[in-house]
């Protein structure tokens, strides 16, 4: 196994507060406490190193959805963004409610030797909301969590169920807060810019009314949620709550939600026809600082590509999502810099606090600690333009916006996985 | 935010998509404009060359037989090619995009695009795809706009009552999906109305609803007390399958417009509706056949407002 | 410096040659905005049957597709019937004979007239149509660049004037 060396990168592990100048080893797949004679160097001069991001919601198209992306392209696109883990929602076609399914999944994941592969499964056959899936059988298979993706429960007494079978084997339920009759038909944030633009809206109140019933449910059942893409200031508020009584909850925001808001739409821009919508600047607000303050535990990319065809259409017609892999980073460190917060406190968001959500060792940099690695300039500029992206899909509202931070080397299990010339 | 696709590099009218955004010099060259073309549906040859030569294609993506035709008298009386396609059905069924419909009759060589379709925000989408001498006209996109409307309701207020700065105008109705009110409402505001008001049951106006400029009124009597201008809106029967409003004869004794109610406006209001009307609904037939009312007016000035919008598009 | 002609003085002499030629059967109708001043002035002198007609040609202008539409177009009106009759046609200045082509077009769209005449304050040349005035006040030769005009006073004072301008 390859010896690596790392050297004189400005080190940031998150999880210990360490932020300083030195050299990382890694031996055998791991970061190692000596400094035997390295088989190759990274030179890391003026650049950072961190842990590879760790980025909970990431949609890779496979299975189904080969035409809009395939594995081999989103997790060239992961690397190239310094994501060395990322979760996959089950919205994949079929939906992941099959251990064989699972599987497959993992084994091409693992067969490419990019990033590492969590699937979340179903959480109900074919995500339908009607029927428990054999969460056991996923779980062996490699599920890390179960969900629902963007289709929310309708009946209450099967998430109740649902929740309390999860909770017999201990396994996390991840868990998107909206009512579904609330929500139906709407595609804006209902609020000022939805009326002026003649949008059907989804109330900030179809989030906090699915939310209140959730922690409800975590009280009764004793379930562990994580509450994925909150949206509204509300939101932010109950799960500080929550959190304060002691509940066993997490929670994520999608990083577009923390720059982004209803204002951005201008004149229909379908780039942001996002599930859940970019609320009022009131909630984006509420959702950066409640980032910076760890009541939001992580930001995720919750990456979705989409080709263009499906995004030139009039805004309510278009189909929502934006992609994100590539854009992680430099998204959350200018979130970090106008939060005002020292660059560990940034990265711990997409580094440690999601490795805790998701159980795993990566996400620190710690003898014996996987050798998952990021290298990157936080300063270097870059356009971002459909060339500039390695994902097929290219539906970002950031095309043609520049932004700082770019990733120089990823690392995954002590193996250069991407290295930028 | 992106600059205003209406307008060219010189800030002249290239599209008309929306009332919001125009600047008021603007809406006053169209109504100015529009005035002269009245004049031209009483001589014997009821046509001008103006756009002799030049192709309107009528795209309705939604059906109208009364907004389509109005737009096809209007583009004859500019001595334009009128072609009607009523997309409604056809190629959209057959999983034809939007975009490729319109570069498809592009490539016909057309002028103008009148755009009507169900989805708020369609025509931005056409009018970013446009070739440079080719003027998208918004005959209505879902719930957002239907400008060309508002405009013929500025002109008619201006007609009766000449000064925008003193009117009380009074919206009555279903204004959470109406596009007819947010347009007349934009102009009213632009042209410097002092006081717009909306009337409806909570159910029927939209989020946020006075960030547009207006005073909200659930009483009908309250909203219509000292009004010059009544604008009754039409109230379509699916509002009673959503949940919105209970049935037709609730509304009707709370917002419909009866002659009774009309007398808490001024003496001398007018009462306009941009139809079609649902007689008993939302208006009483005594009011919208009285002396008060000035909707068939309404539907002339429709033309020669409409002539104006093309040949100042068309020409810019 | 060309010295332009005193419009106060030409439009009395204009009017003697009128009325030594026109019938009270006649009818006339100033183009907006110079020669609707004109024709407001000699249409009381005239004795003609018919009240006044005004016309604006921005309808019929032949420099649509580059130009546009001219701000502010006037309403024309003419209050009397075209068929058939002797039309006098009233301009301030006569040049290149386009708006007088445009002027002739409209007309024609209310009915057909017997006869059109043209009468103008003062001719500058310059024609690229084929159109001449049968009644003109001046022959007045402009300098390049520069715009003839006929203003109005606020007292009513009508003056010809040079300006910048093609």
């Amino acid at each position: 196994m390859t010896k690596l060396l790392i050297k004189g990168a400005r080190i940031v592990d998150p999880a210990s507060g360490r932020d300083e100048v030195g050299d990382v080893f890694i031996a055998d797949g791991k970061i190692s406490a000596n400094n035997e004679k390295a088989d190759q160097t990274v030179e890391a001069k003026g650049l950072v190193v961190a842990p590879g991001l760790i980025d909970l919601s990431a949609r890779l198209r496979e299975p189904g959805y080969e035409y809009k992306a395939t594995l081999e392209s989103e997790m060239d696109a992961a690397v190239a963004g310094g994501v060395t883990s990322l979760a996959c929602p089950p919205d994949t076609d079929p939906p992941l409610d099959e251990p064989g399914l699972v599987d497959m999944l993992r084994r091409r994941a693992k067969a490419l030797a990019r990033a590492r592969v969590y699937p979340i499964g179903a959480l109900t056959v074919k995500l339908a909301g009607e029927r428990l899936t054999e969460m056991a059988e996923l779980s062996e298979a490699g599920c890390v969590a179960f969900s629902q993706a963007n289709a929310p429960l309708a009946d209450t007494q099967v998430l109740w169920r649902a929740m309390q079978y999860a909770a017999t084997f201990g396994f996390p339920v991840w868990l998107r807060a909206e009512d579904r009759s609330l929500a139906h038909g709407g595609v804006a944030h209902d609020g000022e810019v939805a009326t002026r633009l003649g949008l059907p809206g989804i109330p900030a109140f179809a989030e906090t009314i699915a939310l209140d019933t959730l922690l409800q449910l975590v009280r009764a059942t004793g379930s562990r949620v994580h509450v994925c893409r909150l949206s509204s200031a509300v939101a932010v508020e109950m799960i500080r709550a929550a959190k304060k009584e002691g509940l066993p909850v997490s929670c994520d925001v999608g990083i577009h939600h923390v720059h982004l808001s209803e204002m951005d739409l201008g004149y229909y821009d379908s780039h942001c026809r996002l599930e859940p919508p970019l609320r009022s600047q009131r909630d984006r607000a509420a959702l950066a600082a409640g980032l910076a303050e760890g009541t939001i535990d992580c930001a995720v990319s919750d990456h979705t590509p989409v080709d263009e065809d499906q995004k030139q259409k009039p805004f309510s017609e278009a189909e929502p999502g934006a992609v994100g892999l590539e854009l992680l980073l430099p998204l959350v460190l200018k979130w970090g810099a106008q939060q005002k917060l020292p660059l560990a406190k940034t990265l711990a968001r997409v580094t440690s606090d999601p490795a805790r959500v998701l159980g795993v060792q990566s996400g620190r940099i710690a003898p014996g600690a996987p050798a998952d690695l990021v290298v990157f300039d936080p300063a270097e500029l870059w356009r971002v333009v459909p060339e500039a992206l390695k994902s097929q899909g290219k539906n970002t509202p950031f095309l043609g916006y520049e932004l700082a931070g770019r990733v120089r080397t990823t690392i995954v299990a002590g193996k250069v996985v991407y290295e930028r010339r | 935010m992106a600059a205003n696709p209406q307008l060219n590099a010189n800030g002249e009218l290239q599209h008309l998509l929306c009332i919001e955004g125009l600047p008021r010099e603007i809406l006053t060259q169209i109504l100015d404009t529009a005035e002269p073309f009245t004049g031209v549906t009483e001589r014997e040859v009821k046509k001008v060359p103006l756009l002799r030569g030049k192709s309107v294609f009528n795209l309705f993506f939604e059906a109208s037989t009364r907004t389509r035709t109005t737009f096809e008298i209007a583009a004859k009386r500019l001595s334009a090619d009128v072609i009607n396609l009523n997309i409604a059905v056809s190629s959209q069924s057959k999983g034809e995009s939007l975009l490729d419909t319109v570069a498809n009759l592009s490539a016909m060589q057309a002028d103008v695009f009148v755009v009507r379709h169900a989805s708020s925000g369609a025509p931005y989408l056409i009018a970013r795809h446009v070739k440079p001498h080719e003027h998208v006209i918004n005959a209505g996109d879902g719930r957002h706009a239907h400008p060309t409307q508002g405009l013929l309701d500025l002109y008619t207020i201006r007609h009766y009552k000449k000064d925008f700065t003193r009117l009380t105008v009074a919206i009555v109705g279903d204004v959470l999906h109406s596009r007819v009110a947010r347009s007349l409402i934009h102009g009213l505001t632009t042209l410097g109305v002092p006081e717009v008001r909306v009337i409806g049951p909570q159910t029927l106006l939209p989020a946020g609803v006075e960030s547009l400029g207006v005073r909200v009124f659930h009483d009908m009597r309250a909203g219509l007390k000292d009004c010059d201008v009544v604008v009754m809106l039409r109230l379509q029967n699916e509002r009673m399958n959503g949940a919105l409003l209970p049935s037709a004869q609730e509304f009707f004794k709370h917002y419909g417009l009866t002659a009774d109610k009309l007398a808490l406006a001024r003496s001398d209001a007018i009462v306009m509706h941009p139809g079609p009307m649902n007689r008993g609904v939302e208006i009483d037939s005594s009011v919208a056949d009285g002396p008060h009312s000035v909707i068939l007016p309404q539907v002339t000035f429709g033309i020669a407002v409409r002539m104006a919008v093309m040949s100042i598009v068309a020409g810019n | 410096m060309t010295r332009l002609p005193d419009a106060e003085i030409l439009l009395p002499k204009l009017a003697t040659e009128l009325k030594a030629h026109v019938t009270p059967a006649a009818a006339m109708i100033g183009l907006h905005t110079g020669g609707a001043w004109l024709a407001e002035r000699l249409h009381p002198l005239l004795g003609l049957k018919d009240p006044l007609g005004l016309m604006d040609i921005a309808f019929y202008r032949d420099d649509y597709a580059k130009e546009g539409l001219k701000h502010d177009p006037k309403r024309t009106r003419i209050p009397f019937e075209v068929e058939g009759r002797e039309i006098l046609l009233v301009d301030d200045v006569l040049y290149t004979g386009r708006t007088v082509r445009a002027a002739m077009n409209e007309l024609f769209d209310y009915g057909r007239p017997k006869s059109i005449a043209l009468v103008v304050l003062a001719d500058r040349g310059g024609r690229q149509l084929p159109i001449a005035a049968q009644y003109c006040g001046a022959q007045v030769e402009v300098p390049a660049g520069m715009r003839l005009r006929l203003k109005r006073a606020p007292d009513g004072k009508l003056a010809l004037e040079l300006e910048r301008g093609g």
